[in-house]
């Protein structure tokens, strides 16, 4: 009842992430206007985030060891705070989803005319325009040229589906090592899910190569490449992060940081990964299966 | 405020930016959303001052149309969100009985990005042609085919805004969850507290979809995808869906505190308990879920499809059901009350009265017929103002009166704070009403120019607006000597003669570390 409650000393982090965030958007606005020092500034605003994510985690992780992570309310709120974040995640992608959900329903059919009493935008805009998903042939071919083919459901994409799932499994195994204090167990668990990261990452990159090589599928081929690449590009990008937080996990294995009892930066990456895993599951049945 | 001794500039600076304090970091919002609030609130008075007669009067009609469009962003995003955010910061850990928030670093954090978010739009000036000039909706194509390059400023600096705001979500969130006095179950927290924590969820929830039509704006713009251009099978109207299903929202999660607020002072001051307070709750979290179905209403005239228009309607309707039980339980919470006249209660009553007004002009506009007429007139502008300027900000304004003395240890004059009210409430009648009436005889929103018929109105609207722009400046001095000369009686530990609440038994002003210990239930 009458314990003192804890109060965080002042922190130099936040500013200092400020000026890292806008050195970077500054960065990111300049190059695309083609000035010479927007990539300055953008690596500039990168370097100042990453100093400050080490800074600030380094010092949360030594609160945390030395006891803060074991009062309730603390890891009450990380948890509540980890679980609500993955909400937001949520929401973006399925913004992304519902784009194309609304194209591939609404706008397809619209301008080709399949929609009874709206056929008008169809004759007045674009009469050649036909219906058809993937869109190979754009309404105006002109601006927008359509991808030649899409990539293949059952190769690549499947095997990475079989990668991601596996590595769901290989870090439950790491998380069983945790909770028995196995380290050889959760240090190869973890070590298998990272390589698994990596390797699925290196099969993205090829798969995006071949979409501009050969298949002349590209960010700017029309809704199927846009939507194509802004989908897989945000979740290539969050499974990115992941392996990097997998990665930091991995060395907070190694230095002995988790007990049996206490792991929950271990937890809150786990949810983050499998939270990536079912994401590329969706994906991988509305962007490239059906 | 409290008992932190900083001396000398670099010690002050030192103070605020590095602080983790919940109140200090109240404050900075405060102060932010005061700044921004003249900012943007210059930028209304210009618009008004060009339309004070027809013709062009003072500035090019770009230069119109880039105040309309700051205006816009800077008042919603830049004042009132960060104000309302000042609230919750200080308000919520002292109506709980927590010694601060849940991620004190992180909270700092949350507001350091907005100056610097800010600053990216207001000086994207410097990038050639100008500020943004489509309207703070910033609708493609204005903004993608046609904006200028200040638009990648605007969108980097909605993109630093959301990182801003869901940080802070999460931070109420995790603080209501895991910090409350062991004693307070859900159900016993303060309504203020309850509509804060309705309103974080609803940030966490649309912000991420602000965020991701930014960058499809961004790649529409700069690396040839076609989301919104029909020629590569996108569509404009998509990215209508998409900000509004953002965007409708996002107009309750500012007026969501706002009510929470109202319902805070209404009982104070009519010495009673909150009429229905369960009810209140539910209300709120009604009008938050029904805020997720209702988006089409903004899009009427967009050629969507019959049977949509309806359900939109419907569900746009249905919200006055909630709003409706709000507006009865607060006349309930007066009746038979022994209601005195201080002025947060004044601005209480006027939000009441004023509210209702700008929600019935709101159910105009939801009936789909009726929208065909009203659509892009002065209607429409006069609608959102009077829920958000004598609304909102009224709302903000009660907060303001109400807990003040508990900030800052100090009465500030109740003459000053009368005279801010009547003129408030006069000029801001003054200026909207006539806009109903422009807009039902059909003067366009965002055009600065109009037809010569509609001048005496205009000319009405525009000295309402300087009335009530100058009027704004008693406040500033209000707080000016509340806060900074540090003038005024100081305040009682209670402040107002019937408070009931956990931020009423610390002393006036609240030390800097308050319920360090958990507090005990108050007792009835």
């Amino acid at each position: 009842m009458s314990k003192q409650a804890h109060i965080t000393p002042p922190s130099y982090w936040p500013i200092i992430g400020s000026f890292g965030l806008f050195f970077l958007a500054f960065g990111i606005i300049n190059v695309l206007h083609q000035s010479e020092w927007g990539s300055y500034s953008l690596a500039l605003g990168l370097v100042i985030l990453l100093l400050m994510l080490f800074g600030w985690f380094k010092e949360v992780i030594a609160e945390n060891r030395a006891g803060l992570g074991k009062e309730p309310e603390v890891e009450g709120a990380f948890k509540w705070g980890m679980i609500w974040f993955i909400f937001s995640e949520v929401m973006f992608f399925a913004t992304v989803f519902a784009a194309l959900f609304y194209i591939r329903i609404f706008i397809i059919p619209w301008l080709s005319g399949a929609y009874a009493g709206q056929e008008i935008t169809h004759y007045v805009l674009w009469p050649h325009f036909q219906m058809q998903w993937p869109l190979f042939n754009t309404p105006d071919p002109s601006i927008f040229l359509g991808p030649i083919k899409t990539i293949p459901t059952w190769e690549v994409p499947a095997l990475n589906t079989l990668i991601l799932l596996t590595s769901g499994l290989t870090i439950t195994v790491a998380h069983w090592g945790i909770i028995r204090q196995d380290r050889k167990m959760a240090l190869t668990g973890q070590g298998l899910t990272i390589m698994l990261g990596i390797i699925f990452l290196f099969l993205q990159a090829h798969e995006y190569i071949e979409a501009y090589h050969e298949l002349d599928l590209k960010l700017n081929s029309g809704v199927y490449g846009n939507t194509f690449f802004m989908l897989t590009g945000l979740h290539g990008f969050h499974v990115a992060l992941g392996t990097v937080m997998l990665i930091c996990i991995w060395w907070r294995i190694y230095f002995n940081h988790f007990s049996a009892q206490y792991h929950f930066a271990f937890e809150a990456v786990a949810w983050y990964w499998h939270f990536v895993d079912v994401v590329w599951l969706i994906l991988f049945v509305f962007v490239y299966w059906i | 405020m409290g008992e932190v001794v900083a001396k000398g500039f670099r010690a002050k600076v030192t103070r605020w930016v590095t602080t983790t304090n919940h109140k200090d970091i109240g404050t900075l919002y405060l102060v932010f959303a005061l700044v921004m609030f003249f900012v943007a609130g210059l930028m209304a008075l210009l618009i008004r001052a060009e339309l004070f007669q027809p013709g062009t009067m003072f500035m090019h009609p770009n230069f119109y149309n880039q105040m309309v469009t700051l205006h816009g962003l800077v008042m919603i995003f830049g004042a009132v969100m960060p104000a309302l955010a000042g609230f919750a910061n200080w308000q919520i850990p002292l109506m709980i009985g927590a010694a601060d928030m849940a991620f004190p670093r992180m909270n700092n954090w949350s507001f350091w990005i907005l100056p610097f978010a800010f600053g990216l739009l207001l000086f994207s000036n410097f990038a050639e042609g100008g500020w943004p000039n489509f309207g703070w909706t910033f609708y493609a194509p204005l903004s993608s085919t046609y904006g200028p390059p200040s638009t990648d400023y605007m969108i980097l600096s909605i993109h630093l805004m959301g990182i801003s705001s869901i940080m802070a979500s999460i931070n109420i969130i995790a603080t209501i969850m895991t910090m409350r006095a062991k004693w307070m179950e859900y159900m016993d927290m303060p309504i203020f507290v309850w509509s804060w924590f309705i309103t974080a969820f609803l940030l966490i929830a649309i912000m991420p979809v602000l965020a991701v039509t930014v960058t499809m704006l961004l790649f529409d713009r700069h690396f040839g995808t076609s989301f919104f251009n029909a020629a590569g099978g996108g569509d404009p109207v998509l990215f209508q869906h998409l900000f509004w299903f953002f965007g409708h929202p996002e107009v309750y999660v500012l007026v969501m505190p706002a009510f929470g607020i109202i319902s805070e002072v209404v009982p104070t001051f009519a010495r009673k308990a909150l009429y229905g307070a369960k009810f209140m709750i539910y209300a709120i979290a009604c009008i938050a879920i029904l805020s997720f179905i209702v988006w089409v209403h903004h899009m009427f005239t967009t050629g969507v499809m019959a049977w949509v228009k309806i359900f939109f309607m419907i569900t746009t309707i249905v919200v006055a059901v909630p709003t409706g039980i709000k507006i009865f339980n607060w006349v309930g919470t007066l009746w038979k009350g022994a209601i005195s006249f201080e002025p947060p209660m004044l601005f209480a009553l006027s939000f009441i009265v004023l509210f209702t007004i700008g929600g019935f002009t709101g159910l105009m506009l939801g009936v789909v017929v009726a929208d065909y007429q009203y659509q892009d007139t002065y209607f429409v502008v006069a609608h959102f103002h009077h829920t958000i300027v004598s609304g909102v900000y009224f709302a903000i304004l009660t907060g303001v009166y109400y807990w003040l003395p508990k900030w800052s240890g100090r009465y500030y004059s109740f003459k000053l704070a009368n005279w801010h009210f009547w003129l408030s409430t006069i000029s801001v009648n003054l200026t909207f009403f006539p806009m109903y009436f422009l807009g039902l005889t059909g003067m366009p929103r965002r055009i600065p120019d109009y037809n010569i018929q509609f001048t005496d109105l205009n000319m009405l609207a525009t000295v309402g607006a300087m009335i009530f722009g100058i009027s704004q400046l008693i406040f500033l001095w209000i707080i000016i000597e509340n806060v900074f000369l540090k003038r005024g009686k100081p305040a009682t530990a209670a402040v107002w003669e019937a408070t009931k609440g956990l931020e009423w038994t610390v002393p006036s002003p609240a030390p800097h570390h308050t319920f360090m210990t958990e507090p005990s239930p108050i007792k009835e």
